[in-house]
């Protein structure tokens, strides 16, 4: 058993701590590159998209490419179902995004920066807009040779996955790219990149004023800090938390349960769909279940079935369709589920399915196929009888 | 100096060049790792990951077509992971696929057939996705076939006809299970801007991709006692038709091709060379008397660059992307029309037949040739001018079908009237051939000399795959009647692949262009490269051919089109001279058809 953190709610993001909001910029812009990446490496940040990549790491790695044109890129494409928390970010405190993003230009030596806005969220583009204006306006009168757009996505979750992102960006068909080169190498038109999670560019400017160090107190080894939780199914209590990380799913259900969570969908669709008998084992984080920030509770009273053959459905859909082990696989799973209902295949064509599932996890060309597996995985072994009868 | 990156791969250690990808260490060490999205013409997809294999130490497998390799590296390519995978991708494949392959045109020569067979896929793990997909075959136009139920979206026709042709006519639709490949709002391909090349159908590793066949309508000629069947053969046929038997590339097998041609049954076998001849002696003239009005007559409304006509592909594109610049193009049909035209008139009159019972065939490397017989421009005769056109492929499965042994063939000739050609017309089957032989004949004409090469070889035309090969020639010595071409520079281009004319045309857009004659040809390395040619293709293969076309020109005593004695005979007898009356009528079109850009 897991010796998790208790619940602890922080409010980093949401609150500033300055009288301006423009005084992050102008501390954060007084310090070296030097200090901005080891602030962001002593806080130990990882991506809050959910692939998790050391952020410090990140803008480094696109530093030290020769210089010439590069791209700060934001993801705010917020596709994950069950993730609601960029949104909230980008209408309440766009500053704290904009801060993170002009850090990213000041030590990679881009001077563009990009908001790739999703489409459904095109109802606080004018919004977002002014502010951003109003940023670009700030970053003259400092004399910072960088300048944020934004860009409205067309509505594909694919293209929340950074590579297909750039191609939707440079007005072609999303579909992720071969890695390596990655976006730091070769990202939007080829050149150096450096794309972030809104969450993350935001979290960046609060680590660079209250220091990596003491950013990184929060947390556990693994699992630095504190991070946003999109809470919703089955609670009385919906919505937006920060939450130090490092809790134990237990500890989570038992805040934001009904009393009869059944399972946990931790990190949205894409993530592991976590049992009840699970809970105490499971630490929230990288050393446990990662997630990107959505979790999905689910009582007794849900179908594992039909939430599994809603996810397939979603996945099937969404898919990119490029390769093989995502396009055919998601199909075969949502089939193969349907089947194995309907007592068309013999019960151990789970197996098969699971089988599958890991061949997907394993070839799929990106993010998407590779993590259809969790759920399927998750079911398969948790709730198999929920599958067949 | 490029890094040196040290890998093992399957327990053998491997040095390569920084930057090469898996698969290709594979290759150089004899390892095979099997590919499917994968084509050495094409840029890397990674999309049907059918060559992962297994990395030390990582999770997930690399796709070896697209993972380049790193120092230290520990690959293998044969694990029970890797076999796994690799069946399971296959069977997911044949899921979405029908199957049917003693029905498909790629029976044998398919690349997802021969997966299946190597990964011992034998029984149907997954569950038949095949009835609700819709699948439906695209019939309508007459060079290309699309079965959507063989495709297996690995988009090698998407990359084709974006990467080499410039054009995009087909690409990747919808998304998830619904993603497709399909034209411009999915309208039959006969409607949009496809330039029926067929490229994508010659990088197609499934039978989704074909030629529209014209097998039956051959045989039902043949076999009809009141048809007299008519075949050509274009030039780089005969280095091609061998690979179907077993020959190596660039085997050279005329005489085995025509002995097979009245096996089969045809009632006369001439050769298309022989109105490659003709095109030379036409489009020559035509080019010197554009000189002519331009530079002494001052004529403004004249066009140069003139422009080649002898490649229907490139034809079709220019009417589509250069609607505006189509009096940049030579008015000459190519050696195929002509010869179709001259069948039902010369030959029609020389053999007191009547050109209504004549069906006039032709075997060609290309399937664009089936599109511009059925053009309305090409009937001069008060005919269809060619009756059928038939790929490399197509009549090597008639050989097949008759039985023929062909290795075992006695070597025969063409029959006469348009059956003899010079060196000059055979090399027409490579790009930059006919702007060899038209400097040959127009030289001649101008100066009264040989054009100053060993052996005529114009060499610095010999330019390789892909690239824009220019070249000047600066006439002295003139004759009186060409004094104004007398110390003037010629500039000349050749190029294939549509993307190069593409460039091309943009400078004779812009008014940049410095060339006074442009040869373009829609395929790579041109009609040797033709779509219509043995499969699989890749540059080994087209290297061969156009080798061969070279070295088998050395063979031929007449070298220059105005030598052929078929050739002076055929306008003392009938067509008068170059480019006017009969010439006019028969072997120009009246015009070209300004098409739409998508
Ligand atoms: C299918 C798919 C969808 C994704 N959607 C998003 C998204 O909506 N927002 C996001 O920030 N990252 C998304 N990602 C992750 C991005 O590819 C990328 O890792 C992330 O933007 C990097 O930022 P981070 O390091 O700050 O997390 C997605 C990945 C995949 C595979
Ligand atoms: S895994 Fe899915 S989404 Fe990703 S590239 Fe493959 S088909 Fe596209
Ligand atoms: S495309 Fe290949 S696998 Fe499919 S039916 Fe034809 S030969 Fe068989
Ligand atoms: S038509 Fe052929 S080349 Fe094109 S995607 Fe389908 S199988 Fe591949
Ligand atoms: S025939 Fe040529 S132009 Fe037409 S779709 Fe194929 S590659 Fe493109
Ligand atoms: S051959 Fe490598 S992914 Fe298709």
């Amino acid at each position: 058993m897991n010796d998790g953190k208790k619940i602890n709610r922080i409010d980093s993001i949401f609150k500033d701590y300055v009288d301006n909001k423009f005084d992050y910029l102008r501390m954060i812009m007084k310090m070296s590159n030097e200090e901005i990446i080891k602030d962001l490496m002593d806080s130990g940040l990882k991506g809050r998209g959910g692939a998790g990549f050391p952020t410090g790491n990140k803008w480094k790695l696109a530093a030290e490419q020769p210089s010439g044109e590069k791209f700060v890129v934001c993801n705010a494409d917020e596709g994950e179902p069950g993730t609601f928390k960029d949104k909230e970010i980008l209408l309440k405190v766009p500053h704290k995004v904009l801060t993170g993003m002009t850090a990213c230009s000041k030590v990679t030596g881009a001077k563009r920066g990009y908001i790739y806005l999703r489409w459904e969220y095109k109802f606080m583009k004018d919004d977002l807009q002014k502010s951003v204006d109003e940023f670009n306006e700030v970053l003259k009168e400092m004399k910072i040779d960088f300048k944020i757009y934004i860009f409205l996505g067309a509505g594909a979750y694919v293209c929340g996955e950074e590579s297909a992102l750039f191609d939707s960006m440079e007005g072609m068909r999303g579909e992720p790219r071969n890695k390596p080169p990655f976006p730091t190498v070769s990202g939007f038109m080829g050149k150096p990149t450096v794309i972030n999670n809104v969450e993350t560019f935001a979290t960046s400017t609060m680590i660079l004023s209250f220091g990596g160090e003491n950013y990184a107190k929060l947390g556990t080894d693994v699992s630095h800090g504190s991070k946003l939780f999109s809470i919703s199914g089955d609670t009385s209590i919906p919505g937006i938390y920060e939450l130090e990380l490092g809790m134990t799913l237990h500890e989570f259900v038992e805040k934001f349960g009904d009393g009869d969570t059944k399972a946990v969908s931790v990190g949205g669709v894409s993530g592991a769909l976590v049992p009840r008998k699970k809970f105490k084992d499971t630490i929230i984080g990288w050393e446990g279940v990662p997630t990107g920030g959505a979790m999905i509770l689910f009582n007794s009273t849900r179908s594992i079935y039909r939430i599994l053959h809603n996810y397939l459905d979603f996945f099937e859909e969404e898919s990119c369709g490029q390769c093989t082990p995502c396009r055919i696989g998601c199909q075969q799973l949502k089939k193969g589920i349907e089947a194995v209902k309907k007592g068309e295949e013999d019960p151990s064509y789970l197996d098969t399915l699971a089988n599958l599932s890991k061949v997907m996890n394993v070839s799929a060309k990106c993010g998407l196929g590779q993590s259809v597996m969790n759920p399927v995985l998750s079911a398969v072994n948790n709730f198999r009888e929920e599958l067949i009868y | 100096m490029k890094k040196i990156i040290n890998l093992t791969i399957d327990d053998q250690k491997i040095a390569v060049d920084e930057g090469t990808t898996i698969l290709e260490a594979a290759r150089k060490s004899g390892i095979k790792i099997p590919t499917l999205c994968y084509h050495e013409d094409l840029c890397i997809a990674g999309n049907c990951r059918i060559c992962v294999v297994e990395q030390e130490n990582m999770r997930s497998l690399p796709a070896a077509c697209a993972t380049p390799v790193s120092e230290g590296m520990v690959i293998n390519t044969n694990s029970t992971k890797v076999r796994n995978a690799r069946k399971f991708l296959v069977e997911l494949l044949l899921s979405e696929h029908n199957a049917d392959c003693t029905a498909c045109v790629k029976n044998r020569h398919c690349e997802l057939q021969t997966l299946a067979e190597q990964n011992h896929i034998r029984e149907h793990t997954f569950i038949d996705l095949k009835d609700d997909k819709n699948y439906t075959i695209d019939k309508l136009s007459p060079a290309i076939i699309i079965d959507y139920s063989k495709c297996i979206r690995c988009q090698r026709c998407v990359r084709t006809c974006e990467e080499i042709q410039a054009i995009s006519a087909l690409s990747a639709a919808y998304k998830g299970k619904d993603m497709k490949i399909t034209t411009f709002f999915e309208k039959p391909i006969n409607t949009v801007v496809c330039s029926t090349c067929g490229q994508c159908v010659a990088h197609c590793p499934t039978g989704a991709l074909t030629e529209h066949f014209y097998i039956d309508e051959v045989w039902d000629a043949i076999n009809d006692p009141d048809k007299h069947v008519v075949v050509q053969t274009a030039p780089s046929v005969r280095v091609a038709l061998g690979e179907e038997f077993g020959l190596k590339p660039g085997t050279i097998v005329t005489g085995k091709m025509v002995a097979a041609l009245r096996r089969l049954g045809f009632d006369e076998v001439e050769d298309t060379d022989f109105t490659a001849d003709l095109t030379v002696i036409e489009e020559g003239n035509e080019l010197l008397r554009r000189l002519k009005a331009k530079l002494a007559d001052k004529d403004e409304s004249v066009k140069l660059p003139m422009v080649t006509t002898c490649s229907p592909a490139w034809v079709k594109y220019c009417e589509h992307a250069f609607s505006d610049l189509l009096g940049h193009l030579s008015t000459c049909k190519s050696p195929m029309s002509m010869f179709g035209a001259l069948s039902k008139t010369y030959y029609a009159e020389k053999f007191k037949l009547d050109p209504a019972k004549i069906v006039s065939v032709a075997i060609m490397p290309c399937i664009a040739k089936k599109f511009e017989s059925n053009r309305p421009e090409m009937r001069a005769s008060g005919y269809k001018d060619t009756d059928y056109v038939l790929t490399t492929r197509e009549l090597a499965i008639m050989i097949k079908q008759a039985g023929i042994d062909f290795n075992t063939l006695k070597d025969s000739s063409f029959d006469s009237l348009m059956g003899v050609a010079s060196g000059a017309g055979l090399i027409f089957g490579n790009s930059g051939g006919v702007m060899e032989a038209a400097l040959r004949c127009a030289y001649m004409i101008v100066v009264g000399k040989d054009i100053p090469f060993e052996d005529l070889s114009i060499t610095p035309l010999h330019g390789s795959e892909g690239e824009i090969v220019e070249m000047s020639v600066k006439f002295t010595g003139t004759k009186p009647e060409w004094s104004f071409l007398e110390g003037v520079t010629v500039n000349v281009a050749h190029a294939n692949m549509l993307s190069n004319a593409y460039k091309i045309m943009e400078e004779i857009k812009n008014g940049t262009s410095k060339y006074h004659f442009v040869e373009i040809m829609s395929c790579p390395g041109g009609c040797i490269g033709g779509a219509g040619q043995p499969l699989p293709t890749n540059k080994a293969k087209r290297t061969a051919r156009k080798e061969a076309i070279y070295s088998g020109e050395k063979l031929i005593e007449i070298r220059k089109s105005q030598d052929n004695p078929e050739i002076v005979n055929i306008y003392d007898d009938y067509l008068g001279k170059p480019l006017e009356e009969k010439a006019h009528k028969l072997l120009h079109v009246p015009g070209f058809t300004p098409r739409k850009r998508y």
